[in-house]
């Protein structure tokens, strides 16, 4: 109670309250409402109080009852009392009907179960003539609208009540009473159009009911005070929301747009939030209306630069994009720091997906970060440095920009981050120098120029742990990148500095890297560039950009095929995630994807192609498969040239499975054309088993037999996931037809788009004579669909040379699996 | 309406009245905030203020300035603002017309009464009555009923006694 704790006069308040004498009465429920909320337990002693006045002779009294109740009432106080406040409901007298209905709201907003009890009073409540009735009645009817469904189909009935009150009201004379400068009754006539509002969403009937009403109340309505703007404000909101006819709608426009030319303040802050509920609507319109939203980006109230903004980020398309985001960043420079997370990364969104060009968006991007770089959300700086990779024609330009904004100023962490990133990644096109555009020269840096940078940041404030890791990285990169011997030797002793420190994510760093050293013949290799990132659509939660219609590609835009959870793992082992970009990339990425060590990735792999073939639907199959075809190209199986054009992913697993040799083939593949998944076995050591890999429980698949080498499968039923079939495939040696070993086996398999196929590492790359090499694939097969696999083997024979085989097998039972 | 602010231009708080249900502490943070804020806005701005951050009370805040009063309308984002500010000034004039030229120090001295007109035009956060002449009829009647009341009652007293 003006701020000072009263628990002293609870109990003395329900005394009050309790007692005889009007006066105590009025007093302690005042005293109640004020100190008493409904979480207290002292309320419930007031209960039995209440239920007694609620029954009193005396309107006043049980007027007061209804409004202590109506204001602070708890969940059970309202289960109790529920049947008298239905009971004063019906009763004749107006004060406490109304007094009843707004109580009656209240209770059905703590207990929504007791809302059908009070359905049929509520009807009756619409067909009163006093004003103040009329208006509790639609209140306590609009909220039970609002609250149930069914409720709302029960009171469509009552749009042509409705309609005609309102008619009442707007052609009715003066009236004394009810009247407000000139408007009669101009709260009712809000509520009544609020309520035309819910009924008549998504439904065509009633909004013809209305279409009428609302012209009418939008053109005679004197629009000079507040009053008159209120009542269209309703009004345009009930025709936006309504499938109304388009006379309308233009009328609601023109006077939204009236309003932003309004020099009233609220009457223009309105304006600014109605355009933007409503520009999913119709954008033309309010693009007419950008340069004032523009202008209301300066204006020096604060709750209408938000609204303008919120505004703007809308009404982006790829027309006016470059002149917008001109705008948004000039008012970047000047905003408060609390717009300016969410601006950045509208911002960026933005750009991303209106970008008319790579290089513009890489200023722009760039402005960003240099204006805000310490707002900038983490997503943001990673889709930027996607970006980055992705334009290979602009990383000269790109990194002489990066350079001379670091050279410039370090405050900003993400830009300096994103920079030395590039640094790193980029240096030696860095000092390579040239020009890189039309008229300008690219400044000359030489080697220890981006040393002494790099070593001034991290001695400089800003350097936190995250920047003094990268750092630590670019430096190592930049050893291989740069020729000279002496920017070795400066890394070297900058990285010995660190190889005691405390933190130690950057001691592990620095011991790992100057160990590097010692190892020259690999370090080029490790340090390779990092292969182009995927195209993805950066999404961040909640704060998407107010795509209208036309902008719904985004989603599929993205049209990735590595799903995104890999990403980092495919990073950090150097392999590109594949798929999204074009071949040429793909390509490229590849001989880089040869020179990183094999060992240890092959488990990776694996994964991979699990990983790789999850999510992606039959249109983005291509450029998967021409990604793992490349990946495959690198482990030294037979695809020779990176696949043509993606001209039918059938066409790819021809290329895949070995430049077009058509010995078994069958001709009806095409229709059937596969993803490709193809896995090259692992050398491992030889694994003797007895050949009797038919246990009596599975059955058992030959599969090919030739040339000494016996394949077959053996299917069951994954226990975990029924979708899934692991397959144990075993390779037998005949040693009567190969004559010894048989090595270098080689098993590819590809299945049909509707399955996907894994295959674990074999257990052996030779089979010696008389002994077997299994290998597992699981096939996920949520559709149903026969399994069958194409096959190529590869393998060599003492007694038959190389040999490179191809086989089909569909032999499983139809509908076993 | 989720709740009612009468504050003066020293930042000190007269009427309350909260139609949701709030923390003390909440209550008070949320108070001061709105104070200050609205304290701090000039002249021309806009009676509309937006309301971030605090989960519970989402929303805006519509307040008007009647010479050395600021009255604030807390509103859900989806209310109509403009017709809040009407409310605001129809308290304001069922104030005015019940204590005949209302002035800060009638509602220092007087809140009961100031509360009694709230309740009559507001109930549970909705507009219950906008016709002026009826709500003050009401709280008449409420004084009259409570004059009367204590007359009988004091009679009774005395003639027990």
């Amino acid at each position: 109670m003006l701020g000072y704790p009263a628990h002293f006069g609870q109990i003395e308040c329900l005394k009050l309250a309790a007692s005889p004498l009007f006066s105590d009465k009025r007093l302690g429920y005042l005293g109640t409402m004020l100190l008493l909320d409904e979480n207290q337990e002292v309320l419930t002693l007031l209960t039995n109080s209440l239920k007694n006045d609620l029954n009193h002779s005396n309107m006043y009294i049980v007027g007061l009852a209804l409004c202590t109740l109506g204001n602070i009432a708890s969940a059970e106080m309202s289960r109790d009392l529920c049947s008298e406040v239905e009971k004063l409901l019906g009763s004749s007298n107006m004060y406490i009907k109304k007094k009843a209905a707004l109580c009656a709201i209240r209770i059905i907003r703590k207990v929504p179960d007791l809302q059908e009890n009070f359905v049929q009073r509520a009807s009756s409540l619409l067909n009163d003539r006093n004003h103040g009735v009329l208006l509790s009645g639609i209140t306590l009817i609009t909220e039970m609208c609002v609250a149930s469904h069914e409720t709302l189909l029960h009171f469509r009935k009552a749009v042509p009540v409705l309609v005609r009150h309102l008619k009442n009201l707007v052609s009715a004379g003066f009236s004394a009473e009810h009247d407000v400068t000139g408007v009669t009754d101009p709260f009712l006539q809000i509520k009544i159009i609020r309520l035309l509002r819910i009924l008549g969403k998504d439904h065509v009937e009633s909004s013809e009911a209305m279409n009428d009403i609302l012209a009418q109340v939008a053109t005679n309505t004197e629009s000079s005070k507040n009053v008159g703007n209120s009542i269209l404000y309703e009004t345009v909101l009930t025709i936006m929301e309504t499938p109304s006819d388009n006379a309308l709608r233009v009328l609601a426009i023109n006077i939204l747009g009236k309003f932003l030319s309004n020099r009233d303040n609220n009457i223009r802050y309105v304006a600014l939030t109605t355009l933007n509920k409503s520009i999913s609507l119709d954008i033309n319109a309010v693009q007419r209306h950008r340069n004032i939203i523009l202008d209301c980006l300066r204006d020096a109230d604060i709750s209408i630069r938000r609204r303008a903004l919120e505004l703007s980020f809308s009404l982006i398309n790829e027309s006016n994009v470059r002149v917008l985001t001109r705008e948004l960043l000039a008012f970047l420079e000047v905003a408060d720091n609390e717009f300016k997370p969410s601006m950045t990364t509208k911002i960026c969104l933005a750009a991303e997906r209106f970008a008319p060009n790579k290089r513009w968006h890489i200023d722009t991007v760039l402005r960003v970060l240099k204006l805000a770089g310490n707002y900038v959300r983490e997503e943001m700086l990673a889709a930027f440095i996607r970006l980055v990779t992705q334009t290979s024609e602009l990383h000269g330009y790109t990194v002489q920009k990066l350079y001379a904004s670091l050279k410039s100023d370090i405050s900003q962490d993400s830009l300096t981050l994103s920079g030395v990133w590039v640094i790193g990644e980029y240096g030696d096109i860095l000092v390579r120098g040239g020009n890189y555009e039309e008229e300008e020269l690219a400044t000359e840096v030489t080697e220890s120029d981006v040393i002494d940078l790099l070593e001034s940041i991290l001695a400089g404030p800003f350097a936190n742990q995250v920047l003094r890791e990268y750092i630590i990285t670019a430096l190592m990169k930049l050893t291989s990148r740069f020729s000279t011997a002496t920017s070795s030797e400066r890394v070297k002793q900058l990285l010995a500095k660190f190889t005691t420190s405390i933190e130690v994510e950057i001691q592990q760093r620095a011991v790992e890297f100057t160990n590097l050293f010692q190892y020259d013949d690999i370090r080029p290799a490790v340090l390779e560039r990092m292969p182009v990132m995927e195209v993805k659509e950066t999404v961040i939660a909640g704060e998407r950009l107010n795509s209208p219609a036309s902008g719904s590609s985004g989603p599929q835009a993205s049209a990735a095929a590595g799903p995104s959870d890999q990403d980092l793992l495919l990073d950090l082992m150097g392999i590109g995630t594949g798929g999204g970009t074009t071949n040429a990339q793909i390509s490229a990425g590849a001989p880089s994807t040869a020179g990183s060590g094999q060992a240890n990735n092959v488990d990776l792999l694996a994964d991979l192609f699990g990983g790789s073939n999850i999510s992606s639907p039959p249109t983005t199959s291509k450029p998967s498969a021409a990604a793992v075809n490349d990946l495959f190209g690198g482990l030294g199986s037979n695809s020779s040239s990176p696949p043509p054009a993606p001209v039918a992913s059938n066409a790819n697993i021809l290329d895949l499975l070995g430049g077009g040799m058509a010995t078994s083939t069958p001709a009806t593949s095409p229709p059937a054309a596969a993803v490709a998944a193809a896995a090259g076995a692992r050398p491992a050591s030889a694994n003797s088993n007895a050949s009797s890999q038919n246990s009596s429980s599975q059955k058992f698949y030959p599969v090919y037999s030739k040339q000494g080498l016996a394949i077959a499968f053996t299917p069951q039923r994954d226990s975990t996931n029924p979708n899934v079939v692991n397959i144990l495939t075993t390779f037998r040696n005949e040693e009567s037809t190969s004559g010894g070993t048989i090595k270098d086996v080689q098993f590819h398999a590809a299945v049909t788009k509707t399955q996907q196929l894994q295959m674990r590492p074999a257990s052996a790359n030779e089979v010696a004579p008389g002994s077997n090499v299994t290998q597992v694939l699981k096939i996920a097969n949520p559709q149903k669909t026969p399994i069958r696999l194409r096959l190529k083997i590869v393998y060599t024979t003492p007694n038959h040379g190389a040999v490179s085989d191809f086989a089909e097998f569909a032999g499983f039972p139809e509908g076993a699996y | 309406i989720n709740f009612i602010l009468v504050f003066n231009r020293q930042g000190k708080i007269r009427l309350t009245r909260w139609y949701q249900h709030f923390s003390e502490k909440q209550k008070s943070s949320l108070s001061q905030d709105i104070v200050t804020q609205i304290l701090a806005r000039k002249r021309g701005m806009c009676n509309i203020l937006e309301l971030e951050g605090r989960r519970e009370a989402r929303g805006k805040a519509i307040y008007k300035r009647y010479a050395s009063l600021f009255f604030c309308f807390g509103i859900d984002w989806n209310d109509n603002e403009l017709s809040g500010l009407e409310v605001l000034h129809k308290y304001v004039e069922c104030l005015d017309q019940y204590f005949g030229n209302v002035c800060e120090l009638d509602i220092i001295y007087n809140y009961s009464a100031a509360y009694q007109v709230m309740d009559e035009m507001l109930l549970g956060g909705h507009a219950q009555e906008t016709n002026k002449k009826i709500v003050v009829k009401h709280c008449k009647g409420f004084d009259k009923l409570e004059e009367s009341d204590s007359i009988v009652h004091n009679l009774r007293a005395s003639n027990i006694a």
